[in-house]
């Protein structure tokens, strides 16, 4: 019995790349997933680029441009499965720290003939725009979840991909904590695991890659790194980065701005 | 008695391997005492005693040359028995069924040198949850049955300690194969040798050892009266279950829920609690699937989703089920208290949350209700 398979698309909206690039990144298991899934649509990988409906898509990067929102929609009608990878595409990426900004003056600073660019005032995740069926997250994201994903859809049950804190994970590779032993800020209680807490197993504190958890309580966390004796700066920065747009991160970044 | 010397607890160390025993003890790795392979008392802290508040850890050099002046770290021991990820079983398709396989290794044979009498507790109350008539885990129970135990006996306390509270230390009473004091008196640097089973006997009686005389016996008492009489914190156990049990709506659960981040680091550190997730995985085959256990919290949010919804969304009712879980409802499952004082998820809370304190707190508010 010969089972078609499923047609895979992946695409790009305002990013660097690298979300894109973990699944090149698989080496050892690229091949399985050539087994499972056509692949139809990869720019980056392939020249072949056939056309929708696909069964599922990858979306990397956020929207920035009123050309990605129209292609969002696009590809929104193609897909059976939309899933979003990495910070740019669930939560805006590093380039929505300009959401804080006036963009056209940035504009007006960086290009010459700042007419010619057409931009969106703030970065915003694939969500704000069209409905998303799964969002992996990471920044960039981790090549085992990401085959985690298909594999699951492939193989029709649920992906292990679990939403808790980075301590857990951090916790059950035997590191001694960073925040406790050696007073470091550390993002990890408030940050979705899936790192398998990469940053603290090299001594330094998480800065919350993976976004939010799924019950972050970032105000005790921030009022601990007050005791801790960091002051408001620090603590608005370090809840600005990569996920600064993730709107618990969001909000804390804000209480700490004055 | 015994009393026995630096250089045959070394010689303790060797003899245990060449009975192909994994000898465990403390060591300290990122500032922090853990417990690892260790092949020689060199590998011991030796020197080093820890400082520990809510939310707070640290190590500092002392100016003797102790080997156990420090206690109880973020690890427990129940790493060794019940590990924090374990492939329970691996199957293979074959034509259009499968094929089941049984994945347990050759199980290591250990033996756990400075266990803490809490942490024996500890080990005990676990016996009960993995080996208790109606349910036996078989890889728990072949691990326990050959672990050679030298526990060592407390001669100071850690700021969050509490064993003395919980009966549970700094002394430990039965259950070990042998039993270490350390004495270090003006010149002298030696241990008292407790026999606790015919094997720990057995390997005694090949080190070199001499009766220990009275006033060695009191130098060891009085170390560990130290510990006691060093111990702050403390928790009035008196109808705790009731107390529990009768507050369930009290508003001091909201209270500790605003500073509490549900990041599962206290259940993690604990050494008796015992929950885990299991998870299948497959490969991108389909043909190869296996099936992993893994420690999980009741801090979790996914721990408590069943068929129909999550029946523990708020971190209120999370934080109430630890708790609860920990010091009544323990009780009623297994007739003894899930917490044996070591102060673990006090130190390693990130935000200090103190449950101590927190009894003490609901103790004390008019809004309690004492049935
Ligand atoms: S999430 Fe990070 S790595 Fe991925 S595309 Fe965006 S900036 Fe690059
Ligand atoms: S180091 Fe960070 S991630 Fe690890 S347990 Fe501590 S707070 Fe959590
Ligand atoms: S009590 Fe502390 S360690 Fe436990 S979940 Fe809450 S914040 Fe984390
Ligand atoms: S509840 Fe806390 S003090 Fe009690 S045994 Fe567990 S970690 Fe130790
Ligand atoms: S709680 Fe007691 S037995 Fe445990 S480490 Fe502290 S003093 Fe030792």
């Amino acid at each position: 019995m010969a089972i078609k398979k499923p047609k895979l698309a992946v695409f790009k909206m305002s990013s660097c790349d690298g979300c894109q690039l973990s699944l090149l990144d698989a080496e050892d298991e690229l091949l399985d997933v050539l087994g499972g899934v056509e692949l139809a649509y990869f720019p980056e990988a392939s020249s072949k680029m056939m056309k929708g409906p696909y069964d599922i898509g990858l979306v990397e990067g956020s929207i920035t441009t009123p050309r990605n929102v129209e292609e969002i929609r696009q590809i929104r009608k193609d897909c059976k499965i939309l899933i979003t990878i990495g910070a740019c595409a669930t939560a805006g990426g590093i380039q929505a720290l300009r959401n804080w900004k006036d963009t056209r003056e940035f504009t007006k600073i960086v290009y010459a003939s700042p007419e010619y660019i057409s931009t969106l005032d703030r970065s915003l995740p694939v969500s704000s725009f069209v409905h998303v069926d799964y969002e992996l997250r990471g920044c960039p994201i981790n090549k085992y979840q990401l085959i985690e994903v298909l594999n699951a859809f492939l193989n029709r049950r649920k992906p292990n991909i679990p939403s808790y804190s980075v301590c857990i994970d951090c916790k059950l590779k035997g590191n001694v904590c960073v925040m406790t032993s050696q007073n470091q800020m550390c993002l990890g209680p408030v940050t979705h695991t899936g790192c398998n807490a990469l940053c603290p197993s090299y001594n330094r504190g998480c800065f919350g890659c993976y976004g939010p958890m799924d019950s972050p309580n970032t105000s005790a966390l921030a009022s601990q790194f007050k005791q801790m004796g960091y002051g408001k700066f620090d603590i608005m920065n370090i809840f600005r980065s990569y996920n600064g747009y993730a709107e618990a991160f969001r909000k804390e970044s804000e209480a700490n701005e004055k | 008695m015994k009393t026995l010397d630096k250089i045959n607890l070394e010689k303790l160390i060797g003899i245990l391997k060449q009975e192909n025993y994994t000898v465990i003890g403390p060591v300290i790795k990122d500032g922090a005492v853990v417990y690892d392979e260790i092949d020689s008392i060199k590998d011991l802290p030796e020197g080093w005693e820890d400082e520990q508040e809510a939310g707070y850890y640290r190590l500092k050099k002392r100016n003797d040359n102790a080997l156990f002046s420090y206690v109880v770290g973020p690890q427990s021991w129940k790493k060794f028995l019940f590990p924090q990820k374990l492939k329970l079983w691996q199957a293979v398709r074959e034509g259009r069924g499968f094929n089941i396989e049984n994945s347990n290794s050759a199980e290591p044979k250990y033996a756990f040198l400075g266990i803490r009498s809490c942490e024996l507790k500890a080990v005990f109350i676990q016996d009960k949850v993995f080996d208790n008539g109606m349910f036996a885990d078989s890889y728990y129970n072949n691990i326990r049955k050959n672990i050679f135990i030298i526990s060592v006996n407390c001669t100071r306390a850690a700021g969050t300690c509490f064993c003395v509270s919980m009966k549970t230390g700094p002394k430990a009473k039965n259950g070990f194969d042998l039993a270490l004091t350390e004495v270090i008196n003006n010149n002298e640097h030696y241990f008292v040798l407790e026999q606790g089973s015919e094997k720990g006997t057995e390997i005694a009686s090949k080190l070199e050892t001499n009766d220990a005389d009275d006033k060695q016996i009191k130098a060891a008492e009085a170390a560990v009266k130290n510990a006691e009489l060093n111990m702050k914190r403390t928790m009035n156990t008196a109808g705790i279950k009731e107390l529990l049990y009768n507050n369930h709506d009290h508003p001091i659960w909201s209270q500790i829920a605003s500073r509490c981040l549900s990041c599962a680091n206290c259940t993690m550190v604990c050494p008796t609690c015992f929950c885990s997730n299991i998870e299948d995985t497959t490969d991108l085959t389909g043909n190869h699937t296996e099936r992993w256990r893994r420690w999980d919290s009741c801090f979790s949010l996914d721990y408590s989703k069943v068929a129909g919804g999550n029946f523990r969304t708020s971190v209120k009712a999370r934080y109430r089920q630890w708790m609860t879980h920990k010091l009544a409802s323990w009780i009623d499952q297994f007739g003894i208290s899930g917490c044996v004082g070591c102060g673990r998820c006090i130190t390693w809370c990130p935000v200090g949350i103190d449950l101590t304190k927190e009894v003490e707190n609901l103790r004390n508010s008019p809004k309690t209700i004492n049935k």
